[in-house]
């Protein structure tokens, strides 16, 4: 199966749709995260994002792995973004391509669930009055 | 020993990375020794340990040269 993934500055869905079109795929699903203007009632300023590179790489590697091995999908791209992000910009951008949607809608949820599992990456919360690492404490 | 620190922890330790001499032979005695130090650890909701880019259990013994890195709670997508 032919993948894709990547940690940038700046990503976009386009790039990640146009990875996966093929002839043989019948359908395309993706999944775009985006930057929330608010948590809780608190207006969210900007978000940073800190990964641990080389380990991301490899754990979404893994996801696709499990994906390919649970559903019959075509291709795949899994993209991450890293540095500073305001309020609406796309954050991560999952796409999949199969023959048949069903497979395309279960690996596109699975890989999304999974990678806020397991993928070594932060975000920080900048709020005016102050600043919080995402769900660092209980 | 280096180990790599991310996100909460950066800030705990006021490190990126640590360079510890003690001898720390496995991930939970590392898990212990950086309790120790960094009391603040014991209210993240989770800490875990990676060994060469995989995600270690405590037992898994530490040898030279490791990559090793700290991973508080995760908090991508």
């Amino acid at each position: 199966m032919e993948h894709w993934t990547r940690i940038d500055h700046s990503i976009t869905v386009q790039e990640a749709v146009d990875f996966v079109q093929s002839p043989a795929s019948g359908g395309i699903v993706t999944f775009t995260g985006t930057v929330r203007n608010q948590t809780q009632q608190r207006p969210v300023l900007k978000l940073f994002f800190e990964c641990y590179e080389p380990m991301a790489l490899l754990e979404m590697e893994k996801i696709v792995r499990a994906a390919k091995e649970k559903w019959p999908v075509q291709r795949m791209a899994i993209l991450h973004v890293k540095g500073e992000k305001l309020p609406g910009e796309v954050v991560v951008v999952i796409a999949v391509a199969a023959a048949h949607r069903a497979a395309a809608f279960e690996a596109c949820q699975f890989a999304i669930d999974t990678l806020k599992e397991t993928v070594p990456i932060w975000k920080k919360e900048f709020f005016e009055d102050g600043e919080v690492w995402v769900a660092a404490h209980p | 020993m280096r180990v790599l620190l991310f996100g909460i922890m950066k800030e705990i330790a006021a490190a990126g990375t640590l360079d510890i001499a003690e001898p720390l032979p496995d991930v939970g005695q590392l898990r212990a020794w950086l309790l120790q130090q960094y009391p603040a650890m014991k209210h993240l909701r989770s800490v875990m340990v990676a060994v060469n880019r995989a995600y270690a259990p405590d037992g898994q013994p530490l040898a030279p040269g490791d990559e090793i890195a700290i991973i508080p709670p995760l908090s991508g997508g």
